[in-house]
């Protein structure tokens, strides 16, 4: 994308004056509410006991579970959801806002009740999940690809979303110029539009992941928590938290500090090489 | 190669465009006209980005698109060449690539198509830029990719949209010589839309000139230009162009009845009078004696002209004067100056609708 599409620089307003406190004090309470908890971690943290914990098996069980399925699920919703965007964005299909309304359900709907609401499909006496146990014996709640289900059900519409956005940028006279040189609509989507969008894409991919790292209402219903198959970080917090303080902040602060790494990570190297 | 022989008809709400468009096999036909005359429909139409309500397109003897019959190939299966406007080549591809882009999709492997890219980049003088991105090309540079990248498609039909607009003057002469060459080596057909009509003098073998959506006058550069039959044209190549009815050596103006122009010789119907605006003399008080074409009006802009200033006289029959800067000086001319303009009958060219 070339340099122009971008909006000028905003100029600022030259009037000075003292800032408003109806803007200041609110604004002051939201960062004190945002930070205030991860200070929290940081000073409660068992520093002294620290580098034992670390290395304790299930914690690193439970990490690397995490990274999987987050990691798996977002390259389904990548997979499943680029379509989904595409075909919201540039086809004319008709019944597109009702499809969009769809696919942002999980959004707004607690992930508990997602939970619950996959069980009803898969679960072992679900709509399709019975018919499936009947027929081969395989359940899907309870097992890592359970994990997976769950979260890319919660992630899936952050992905679409934002891949939708970055398709709808993405000038459409570009795929016009493509056909003309002979690129059936296949090739044009994925030689043209879809490098154009790569931004936004692994953008969505990153929200995706993390919010799929996070996922714990929908996976502890729908899977439980299993250590080795089913207990991803949240859920080995969660479990922590009934037993042992220090171990629950812990893990918390392992999950954050991880996510926090990988994302920095693929800032730098993904995000600046692919807009540069 | 072969010809193209198109009928090109589409309506979008009140707007129709209906245009006949022959261009022979290496003949450049240039589509000009105002904004929103319906050129760039006209390019969209023949590339397959927007179906014919009616008509047809050919290329020699093969249909590509006929409503009536129900023929319609797509854009993708054509074999056109498309400059857009703006270039638009592929922001993500390097110069290479954005040429290979054409061979690549008509069949050629990955190696093939980069080979052919390099020779069209080596013919069109661009390999020292075949690393670059578009971001890193400028203006000038950029459309003559986006030229390599039609040409290098080895399209049976080369289409233009404003290859010369919105680029820097120095760009400008570079590009239309560029152009005139890798135009002249094409041996297809092509149709360059402009609304300069300088490029299309330069360019073009024959002009077709678009005005809401009709073709108003088609010809040869040199009779278009000398013999305008629209205001647009006649404003680009710097003519006053009048149109009225003829009754022996009297023209009565259309758009002012009142108005009369009085030519040298005899003519009958409806008639064009075409005059250079240095066939113009202004006075700033009626003038007595001989010429018998004198229209009062009022200055309504003064713009510098070579070595002449050109006069914008509004009125009941508006027009253009060059006039020297020293008779602006003793005739004291400004904006809203009331001036007496007068033109020789023998000054004028009058020739049928």
């Amino acid at each position: 994308m070339s340099t122009s599409d971008r909006p000028a620089r905003r100029p600022t307003a030259a009037a000075t004056g003292r800032l408003p406190w109806q803007l200041l004090l609110p604004s002051f309470l939201a960062v004190a509410l945002l930070a205030l908890p991860v200070v929290g971690l940081l000073v409660r943290a068992p520093w002294s006991t620290l580098a034992q914990q670390v290395r304790d098996p299930e914690v690193l069980q439970a990490l690397r579970l995490s990274l999987l399925t987050a990691s798996t699920s977002t390259v389904v919703c990548l997979v499943l959801g680029t379509p989904v965007a595409w075909l919201l964005a540039r086809s004319t299909l008709p019944g597109r806002r009702a499809l969009r309304t769809l696919v942002t359900v999980p959004l707004i709907l607690p992930p508990v009740v997602g939970g619950v609401a996959l069980l009803t499909v898969f679960g072992r006496t679900g709509i399709v999940g019975g018919w499936v146990y009947e027929a081969s014996g395989y359940r899907l709640p309870f097992t890592t690809a359970g994990v997976v289900v769950a979260q890319t059900f919660v992630a899936m519409p952050f992905l679409v979303l934002a891949v939708e956005g970055a398709l709808r940028s993405a000038d459409p006279r570009f795929d016009d110029v493509a056909a003309t040189f002979g690129a059936s609509r296949w090739q044009t989507f994925s030689r043209v539009t879809l490098p154009l969008a790569l931004p936004g894409i692994l953008s969505g991919a990153i929200l995706a992941w993390a919010r799929a790292l996070g996922e714990f209402g929908a996976t502890i219903t729908f899977n439980g928590s299993f250590p080795g198959t089913t207990r991803t970080m949240p859920s080995a917090v969660y479990n922590a938290l009934n037993t042992d303080f220090d171990a629950a902040i812990l893990l918390s602060l392992i999950l954050l500090v991880v996510s926090v790494a990988i994302l920095a990570l693929l800032r730098e190297r993904w995000l600046i090489g692919a807009v540069s | 190669m072969s010809g193209l022989e198109a009928h090109l008809v589409t309506s979008r709400g009140s707007f129709t465009v209906d245009v006949e468009l022959r261009v022979g096999a290496g003949e450049v036909v240039s589509v000009l006209g105002p904004n929103g005359s319906g050129k760039t429909t006209v390019l969209r139409m023949l590339a397959g980005l927007l179906p014919l309500t009616s008509g047809h397109i050919r290329i020699g003897a093969v249909t590509i698109e006929e409503p009536a019959r129900g023929l319609r190939s797509p854009a993708q299966s054509r074999g056109v060449g498309l400059v857009p406007q703006e270039s638009l080549l592929f922001p993500h591809l390097r110069v290479r690539d954005q040429v290979a882009f054409g061979p690549r999709h008509r069949g050629s492997s990955r190696g093939e198509s980069r080979q052919e890219a390099d020779g069209w980049l080596g013919r069109t003088g661009l390999s020292e830029l075949a690393a670059r991105r578009p971001a890193e090309l400028s203006g000038g540079q950029a459309r003559r990719v986006a030229i390599a990248r039609a040409l290098a498609a080895r399209p049976g039909l080369l289409l233009l949209d404003e290859p010369l607009a919105a680029l820097d003057v120095r760009a400008v002469l570079e590009l239309r010589s560029f152009l005139r060459r890798h135009l002249a080596d094409f041996d297809g057909p092509t149709v360059l839309v402009t609304h300069d009509a300088l490029d299309a003098l330069v360019l073009a073998d024959r002009l077709v000139v678009l005005d809401r959506g009709r073709v108003v006058q088609a010809g040869a550069p040199r009779d278009v230009a000398a013999h305008p039959r629209s205001h647009h044209v006649a404003a680009l190549v710097g003519l006053n162009l009048v149109q009225g009815t003829a009754q022996g050596r009297v023209v009565t103006v259309s758009a002012q009845q009142q108005v009369e122009v009085v030519t040298a010789d005899e003519h009958d119907g409806a008639v064009f009078c075409s005059f250079r605006p240095t066939a113009v003399a202004v006075y700033a008080c009626a003038p007595s004696g001989s010429p018998r074409n004198v229209w009062r009006g009022e200055i309504t802009g003064m713009t510098p002209y070579g070595d002449a200033v050109r006069l914008e006289i509004g009125g009941r029959l508006p027009l253009l004067a060059d006039v020297t800067a020293t008779a602006v000086a003793e005739l004291g001319l400004a904006p809203g100056s009331t001036v007496w303009s007068t033109v020789k009958a023998t000054d004028l060219d009058v020739y049928p609708v």
